[in-house]
């Protein structure tokens, strides 16, 4: 017989095992998949390691592309354990976007010491403006903020795309949707010769400093009490209202900031292309990482080494894209699933009474 | 309890080795990639093998923009020189530039980057890759090394009109349209001139999807012009939905990309096509012939068996067939009067005046709507 019993305490390593565990087993299951399509499931998943981490540009690749997934999950996760649901990143992404391209078109002949401050403090005050709002609507009219801030992510990009449709279109461009390219000054360029740029180092310092921030400040450990509820907040005298609106601040503005990483190093300017769904996939991203900022490294890097894997996979065994959705579907299931080993446990009992 | 963990540990350290194992092969294979260099550079040998990739915005499917595409990889496949390999559902922007750079890493020939945002990274990576050629469909830059190419849809589109102008009874077309850019705003105006080339009365109704492929909103958004009284859907997407909905609705409706019957039969009048097989292969002979060129700008036409229409369904009377097919015949001979004047704007006042033509270069930036059109170009 088969039981599943509380443990007496957490599993310590727990949750490093199940990890390993269930990407063994994903991985697993993708070659079975693989086999299923007709492909030689080893080589299948030597080409995907190759893709993901078999060289130098695989790797720069998966940087690159976890850059703006781990500044968009550091934020939802710092939302997230207060329990506040802000579903809302993607919006708060292309308002940070917005920010930082106003500033690169409004100053263009600023040096780069100044524009580049500048277009990063409009991107943070724009997300976090944009992430105020369900805040307010939730502490004032009791809106549901899942609601709100999905919803504000369609009208963000309709923002986004009336200001490169209307506005800011390039008069270069045959009519197509983009604004001009950034003057020299208000482009992240590539840590020396290498592709990756040096939005890379900022996402460090922001990482480290929100560790710092939530365990050695006064408002970081509100913020951790908060998340057990309004109420145990209210017992201990936190402003409840105002973390709400702090916290979403704080959320919005990391969102806003990779938005303006992504449309300076990346794009160079401002276009619609820029919205690939980062601000969901830190959703995802947040849960694999249990919410800590040095798991959401990890897990932003795996994802994207994942995700730049397949490609290869795509290209070499001409296999459908959608094999690396499933892949990530499978892996955040079996990931998700397993946490249940972490507070519990199976043993076998031989029961002859029954 | 231990010993499942360090099972679990064991599990994990060989599954560690495996990769590094994996990973270690990784340069041989590097190695090897080389290879096939010198025989390109040995002219004299026959059995030179030329690398033709392919980059797609969408899934290639069973229809639409990226099987289009795909039917022209396909027929590039068929020559005896030449492999090809492809990715799909690119998403543009960054994660394109990867994609592309890696192909060019990997010794493609050639690459062809099927959609308009892959523009700045293809001029971005041609760049990088002096020696490989890119082909990019639907924009407007080229370098050394890039020459761009697209189709002139908008002369299917102009005939799809033409049957639709005749089919409907309300007339009132409805035209579920992507995003309202040149290459979308042009086809709607051919498909209005044609359409009321046969029947003056006729309007055409916009509704914009913002999408380039969302089954689910596309059908609603034909769905909504259905019930404004509109009796054939055309659409500009890669999903068949709109199809659906006008079957649905006992209205007709106009594909787009390939061939789109199969999704609604009773409803599908025809379909404006992609037909890149030609163009592609006829790229390829340039590549192997040493005359393919950097730079260039390239506008197929009908006459260049680039575009074309689905057959007519049965439900499309044959004088219409013949009227269609003869303003076919006139295209394919490479006469095309579709944007002659007059041309009038939506506010009645001619744009384009008799005797005049729009030249290219107008059409590519094309931002105003035809009289007929109901709807924004925003």
């Amino acid at each position: 017989m088969l039981k599943i019993r509380k443990r007496e305490e957490p599993w310590k390593w727990g949750a490093l095992v199940i990890f390993l565990g269930a990407l063994l087993f994903s991985l697993g299951v993708s070659a079975l998949l693989l086999a299923g399509q007709g492909k030689d499931p080893i080589e299948g998943m030597i080409i995907l390691w190759q893709g993901s981490f078999g060289n130098l540009w695989a790797l720069e690749g998966a940087l690159l592309k976890a850059i703006p997934l781990f500044l968009c999950s550091l934020g939802v996760a710092v939302a997230f354990r207060m329990q506040i649901w802000n579903i809302g990143a993607e919006g708060q992404f292309a308002l940070g976007a917005i920010g930082a391209t106003w500033m690169a078109l409004s100053f263009p002949d600023l040096p780069g010491v100044i524009l580049m401050p500048l277009m990063f403090a409009m991107a943070f005050i724009l997300g976090g403006l944009w992430a105020l709002i369900p805040a307010v609507l939730r502490l004032k009219l009791r809106v549901n903020e899942i609601i709100s801030t999905l919803m504000l992510n369609y009208i963000a990009i309709l923002l986004l795309d009336y200001l490169v449709f209307g506005v800011w279109k390039d008069p270069a461009s045959f009519g197509f949707p983009m604004t001009p390219e950034f003057s020299a000054a208000a482009i992240i360029d590539g840590i020396g010769s290498s592709r990756v740029h040096w939005g890379l180092l900022f996402c460090v310092i922001v990482g480290i400093g929100l560790w710092a921030f939530m365990s050695f400040t006064r408002l970081g450990f509100e913020l951790k009490a908060s998340g057990e509820g309004a109420r145990v907040a209210k017992y201990a005298k936190i402003r409840y209202g105002m973390l709400v609106m702090f916290v979403m601040c704080l959320s919005g503005g990391f969102a806003g900031w990779a938005g303006c990483v992504e449309t300076s190093a990346t794009l160079n300017r401002l276009q619609p292309s820029l919205m690939v769904g980062y601000g969901y996939t830190a959703i995802v991203v947040a849960w694999l990482a249990r919410l800590e900022p040095l798991n959401i490294a990890f897990a932003s890097f795996l994802l994207a080494a994942l995700r730049v894997g397949v490609e290869n996979l795509q290209l070499e065994l001409q296999i459908p894209a959608a094999f690396g959705t499933i892949m990530e579907g499978i892996i955040l299931l079996t990931v998700l699933a397993g946490q249940l080993f972490i507070l519990y446990t199976l043993e076998f009992k031989k029961s002859r009474q029954g | 309890m231990k010993k499942l963990l360090k099972l679990c540990v064991v599990v994990a350290a060989m599954a560690m080795t495996l990769s590094l194992f994996a990973c270690g092969e990784a340069p041989q294979e590097k190695k090897a990639e080389p290879a096939p260099a010198p025989k390109a550079e040995a002219p004299a040998e026959e059995a030179k093998t030329l690398k033709a990739g392919f980059v797609y915005v969408s899934p290639v499917g069973d229809a639409g923009y990226s099987y289009a595409h795909d039917l022209g990889r396909k027929a590039v496949d068929g020559l005896d020189y030449v492999t090809t390999a492809y990715v799909e559902s690119v998403p543009e922007g960054a994660d394109s530039e990867r994609v592309i750079r890696n192909m060019a890493r990997k010794g493609f020939d050639v690459i062809f980057t099927t959609s308009f945002g892959y523009m700045d990274p293809t001029i971005k990576v041609g760049k990088e890759f002096p020696d490989v050629n890119f082909m990019h469909c639907s924009g407007f830059k080229k370098s050394e090394n890039v020459s761009n190419y697209f189709g002139r849809i908008y002369q299917s589109r102009y005939l799809t009109g033409l049957v639709a102008g005749s089919m409907t009874k309300s007339n009132k077309l409805g035209y579920v349209a992507a995003f309202p850019i040149p290459e979308v705003i042009r086809g709607i105006n051919a498909f209005t001139i044609g359409a009321r080339e046969m029947n003056p009365d006729v309007e055409v109704r916009v509704v914009w999807t913002k999408t380039w492929y969302d089954p689910a909103l596309e059908k609603d958004a034909a769905k909504s012009l259905l019930d404004a009284g509109c009796d054939v859907i055309a659409q500009h997407q890669d999903s068949p939905a709109p199809q659906e909905a006008a079957q649905e609705a006992g209205a007709y409706s106009v594909g787009y990309n390939s061939d789109m019957s199969s999704f609604a039969p009773k409803a599908h009048l025809t379909s404006a096509i992609w037909n890149w097989g030609p163009a592609y292969v006829k790229t390829m002979e340039q590549v192997k012939n040493g005359t393919w060129n950097g730079n260039q700008s390239n506008w197929w036409s009908m006459a260049d068996g680039v575009v074309d229409i689905a057959p007519m369904g049965p439900m499309v009377p044959e004088d219409v067939k013949a009227k269609v097919n003869a303003h076919k015949a006139n295209l394919a001979a490479g006469q095309d009067t579709i944007f002659a004047g007059p041309i009038k704007n939506q506010k009645g006042e001619v744009v384009v005046a008799e005797g005049t033509t729009v030249p290219d270069g107008d059409l590519l930036g094309m931002t105003w709507f035809v009289e007929g059109v109901v709807g924004t170009t925003e």
